[in-house]
């Protein structure tokens, strides 16, 4: 083994551990944000709109993630050079950048995988709890707030935890949309050295320490959770 | 012992008329009124499915009923026809009218993720809009009575029954509602639960609250009501002042009730 190109490459290593971490953070964010409705809509209908939302699960659930992630950036991406006047337009630094791709498909990943789960949590909530929050006069939207989301998140926060950990895990794919996140790094290492072994072992030990992180995060979330008596 | 109703006229707080709910082709309830003055304790009695819940719950609109009047303090809940029941057409009426009528269900139905005291400053400061002090005074004055002040930190699954009913109760006095609904509160408690539970109502009772209680417990029916309504297949069999409908039935159905239950 040799690790003497190791402190060449740790600041690189720390830029896409950065770049992976902004990556898992945001997606997970704007994913939530969407499987929430997702999950709700699917409990409370309108109908059309439950199919929509079920149909979208069952894409995203169904189909690889690699395909969905070149599909946005070879697909979608390659459509707006096309548009006239686009090159010179203020959006063009970002519609450039693989990057905004990049969030676009694992966000939509993180929707379609926690959506059907959020479906499961929001039917799981005892309909007693919501009844006695209607007796009460509470308005649809503070039931919402108040009662059924907290407790549907309560109900699969560690079902989540196992979740956004393997989205970390699938973060690695971006690089074959040229964004040099951790592994993308490693791949750069691999290039320039023609070392094969080390630099994967390093990067899989960055995310070995990562994931790690985050389920030290999650259990105090988690820790704070009232559990069941007996 | 019996209590009296109070002498002076405060007109009706809560009136029902003619209320009827069907569900599809089965109808539960075929026109049952009732009404309520201040510090009237009204227990409905009958068989299970003789609609007696079915009653409350429309009561507080967490059911529809099919047609029918309710009225709380002479103000009547605004309708329109829906398919297959009456629509309420005014929302905000409904959560203000359910903001008045403190509910207490068979299963407690407490908020588990929230501790005993969060559950009873809820509903005040969400939907009364009360700053948090005082919410909490008014919360430590009703945990006191309810014997739960020390276990106001607690959650819900580390109680038992007894308490978490109790608990139910601390959080739908904590609004200050005009009436009480009590829908059967002690048929899902263990036996030696039940006495504290009704020990509480009792109290709520003596103090001259208006409630309107279905219940199986008939000796406590007969003690704390000042009227009993037996109820059978969707239909008012017998009504009037515990000793008469305890001792003197008029109906001979409501007499083999209430002796089989005893």
């Amino acid at each position: 083994m040799e690790w003497y190109w190791l402190p060449e490459y740790l600041p690189r290593f720390a830029e896409g551990l950065w770049l992976t971490i902004q990556l898992l953070v945001i997606s997970i964010i704007i994913g939530m944000s969407l499987a929430i409705p997702i999950g709700l809509v699917q409990v409370t209908g309108p109908r059309p709109l439950a199919w929509l939302a079920k149909g979208f699960c069952t894409i995203v659930r169904g189909t690889p993630l690699l395909i969905q992630l070149w599909l946005i950036y070879y697909g979608v991406g390659s459509l707006f050079p096309s548009i006239p006047g686009i090159r010179e337009s203020f959006l063009w630094p970002i519609l450039r950048d693989a990057f905004p791709y990049a969030i676009l498909a694992f966000s939509i990943s993180v929707a379609g995988y926690e959506g059907e789960i959020m479906r499961g949590a929001f039917r799981g909530v005892p309909k007693g709890e919501l009844e006695a929050a209607r007796a009460i006069g509470m308005t649809p939207f503070q039931i919402l707030r108040r009662v059924w989301l907290p407790r549907a998140l309560q109900n699969v926060f560690p079902t989540l935890t196992g979740e956004f950990i393997l989205t970390l895990k699938a973060t690695p794919l971006a690089a074959t949309i040229t964004i040099y996140e951790a592994f993308g790094i490693s791949s750069i290492v691999r290039q320039e050295t023609y070392r094969i072994y080390e630099p994967l072992l390093f990067v899989a030990f960055l995310y070995l320490c990562l994931a790690a992180i985050m389920i030290l995060i999650f259990r105090y979330f988690e820790n704070k959770i009232p559990k069941r008596a007996s | 012992m019996e209590r009296k109703k109070p002498s002076k006229n405060y007109g009706k707080t809560l009136e029902v008329n003619e209320l009827h709910k069907s569900y599809g082709e089965l109808e539960v309830l075929k026109g049952v009124s009732l009404s309520a003055q201040e510090g009237d304790v009204v227990t409905m009695i009958g068989a299970s499915g003789s609609g007696k819940s079915t009653f409350l719950r429309c009561v507080n609109l967490l059911e529809l009923p099919t047609a029918g009047e309710i009225k709380l303090k002479g103000e009547a809940v605004e309708f329109k026809n829906g398919k297959e029941h009456l629509v309420p057409s005014n929302k905000r009426q409904v959560e203000r009218f359910r903001s008045h009528l403190g509910m207490v269900f068979q299963g407690f139905n407490l908020w588990q993720h929230m501790t005993v005291m969060q559950n009873v400053i809820e509903g005040p400061i969400q939907v009364l809009k009360k700053p948090k002090a005082e919410a909490l005074e008014l919360a430590e004055k009703i945990l006191n009575r309810v014997g739960l002040w020390d276990k106001r930190n607690e959650y819900p699954a580390f109680m038992s029954g007894g308490q978490q009913q109790r608990a139910a109760i601390a959080r739908a006095l904590a609004m200050e509602p005009s009436v009480m609904l009590f829908d059967e509160p002690t048929s899902a408690l263990d036996p030696e639960l039940v006495g504290e539970v009704l020990k509480v109502i009792q109290s709520l009772a003596e103090e001259g609250r208006t409630m309107i209680m279905v219940t199986h417990e008939m000796k406590f029916a007969r003690d704390v009501s000042t009227e009993v309504i037996y109820l059978h297949e969707g239909i008012i069999e017998e009504q009037g002042p515990p000793s008469q409908v305890f001792n003197n039935p008029k109906s001979d159905r409501c007499k083999q009730f209430v002796q089989s239950v005893h």
